[in-house]
């Protein structure tokens, strides 16, 4: 039986299934929530305003790429920078969990790629765009490439009232944070108290969703400790390039879909071999065919939308996030 | 009374010995432990697939796996099996294994080696 929901102390974030990544929106409550203290609190002291505020987490656009799984190259990109232009409200960020690119041993098409990159979130309305690298990114270099176009791979920032950490877990050759990073997070983390809402973002998952299709991040486990005590942790990331959702502890993890081809639910098959292009379909499995069928019609134009509310654990028991199904149209 | 000369032939002499010690030591240790498995496969690791590409073990049975990469560090991992290692180019590594659970078990290359480093696996089948 679930525990009485107490909504003044609780941070509300809602997801927008468009099909291109995820809209979030970050909602401290009225006065007296222990959540919305801390985001009073941290907003405070980044002279910020704790209003309500959203955000899009994209990934894996793969610039570059143009394989057999998508002959369609950037079109999907370039479509959700269309849709995220066309909210009504636009959000305040834009979330990027890797695989910007895709990896070319010619150091000059890898960087023509980030260039094509940059020129199409360039288009993006909104002001503050934030990234972390995918293996496809910076396996190849260790992430020097990608430093000189995005500066550092790993990083924290504070934004309303949210504790937004970004993970690089894709720089080393190994899938791993390393100890580094590992002691810089700790000393990142000693700051905050523990209800304060942190917002995770990283490539590749960081618990062993599928280790044999690379699917893992080996020190993850590490990571979680660390967040272990935080009661209001939400870890999106990028990678697998389907949606999946994960409780862990306190931690509720969402990964995004990809903007160029989709990998198949891994519990039903055992090769990871991308879903094959649909030329009828070209966005299926990208996303769009669910909007499509959420709003009954055939028009890609129409946009449902899918309101997910994050709770603390204490108020929710087991689920630690309630989901809300609303389909208003965009 | 012992010179310098004859401390420095004495010291030589006694190095040498322990430095054949520690080499019968290492080398035995090494011997022991391919002596242990029934059999051994040799794999080869190369830009981006291993070679045998499927090995077949019995369920219970000691095998030693060499490891061997013929151009860049390579990884070597599986997790259900409790196998994590680095094959670095030139060196041969034995790992010996003894499989206790029948399944067909996929194992990948965990070290970045390249643009298509993500499709590097093979799969380990343990009747």
């Amino acid at each position: 039986m679930k525990k009485p929901f107490d909504r003044r102390s609780f941070l509300k974030v809602s997801g927008t299934a468009l099909g291109i990544g995820v809209l979030y929106t970050a909602v401290p409550l009225v006065a007296g929530g222990e959540t919305g203290e801390m985001m009073r609190w941290i907003g405070k002291k980044n002279g910020e305003a704790t209003s309500p505020f959203s955000f899009v987490q994209l990934s894996d656009a793969h610039v570059g790429f143009n394989g057999p799984p998508d002959p369609l190259g950037t079109k999907a990109f370039e479509r959700a920078v269309e849709m995220i232009n066309a909210l009504p409200q636009q959000p305040d960020l834009v979330l990027f969990t890797g695989d910007l690119t895709h990896d070319t041993e010619d150091k000059d098409v890898h960087a023509q790629r980030m260039k094509q990159f940059m020129e199409i979130s360039r288009r993006l309305k909104v002001g503050k765009i934030m990234h972390v690298p995918g293996e496809h990114d910076a396996g190849l270099d260790g992430g020097a490439m990608y430093r000189e176009f995005l500066k550092d791979t790993y990083y924290s920032f504070d934004h309303r009232g949210v504790h937004f950490i970004g993970l690089d877990n894709v720089s080393r050759a190994k899938p791993e944070i390393g100890p580094e990073q590992l002691a810089w997070m700790k000393k990142d983390l000693a700051r905050f108290p523990k209800s304060a809402p942190i917002v995770v973002f990283t490539h590749r998952p960081l618990f062993d969703l599928k280790p044999e299709w690379e699917w893992f991040t080996s020190d993850g486990d590490e990571v979680m400790n660390l967040l272990a005590p935080y009661e209001n942790v939400t870890v999106l990331y990028g990678h697998i390039h389907r949606d999946h959702e994960h409780t862990e502890g306190n931690s509720r993890h969402y990964a995004a879909r990809s903007l160029i081809f989709a990998f198949p639910d891994p519990e039903q098959v055992q090769q990871k071999k991308p879903i094959a292009f649909d030329k009828d379909h070209p966005f299926k499995n990208l996303g769009i065919r669910l909007v499509n069928e959420k709003a009954g019609s055939a028009s890609s134009s129409t946009v449902s939308v899918q309101d997910v509310e994050l709770t603390l654990q204490e108020f929710s028991e087991i689920n630690g996030i309630q989901q809300v199904l609303k389909q208003p149209n965009l | 009374m012992i010179n310098a000369r004859s401390f420095r032939r004495a010291f030589s002499a006694m190095a040498l010995t322990l430095g054949v010690v520690v080499l019968l030591a290492v080398t035995n240790a090494s011997t022991v432990k391919a002596d242990e498995a029934n059999r051994v496969i040799d794999i080869t690791a190369k830009r981006f697939a291993f070679t045998p590409n499927t090995v077949t073990l019995k369920k219970g049975e000691k095998v030693t796996l060499r490891l061997h990469s013929e151009d860049v560090t390579h990884g070597f991992f599986m997790r259900a099996l409790k196998i994590d290692e680095v094959i670095e180019p030139g060196q041969t590594k034995d790992i010996v294994v003894n499989p206790q659970t029948a399944g067909s078990f996929t194992t990948i290359c965990d070290h970045f080696c390249g643009a298509n480093h993500g499709n590097m696996n093979m799969t380990i089948v343990v009747e």
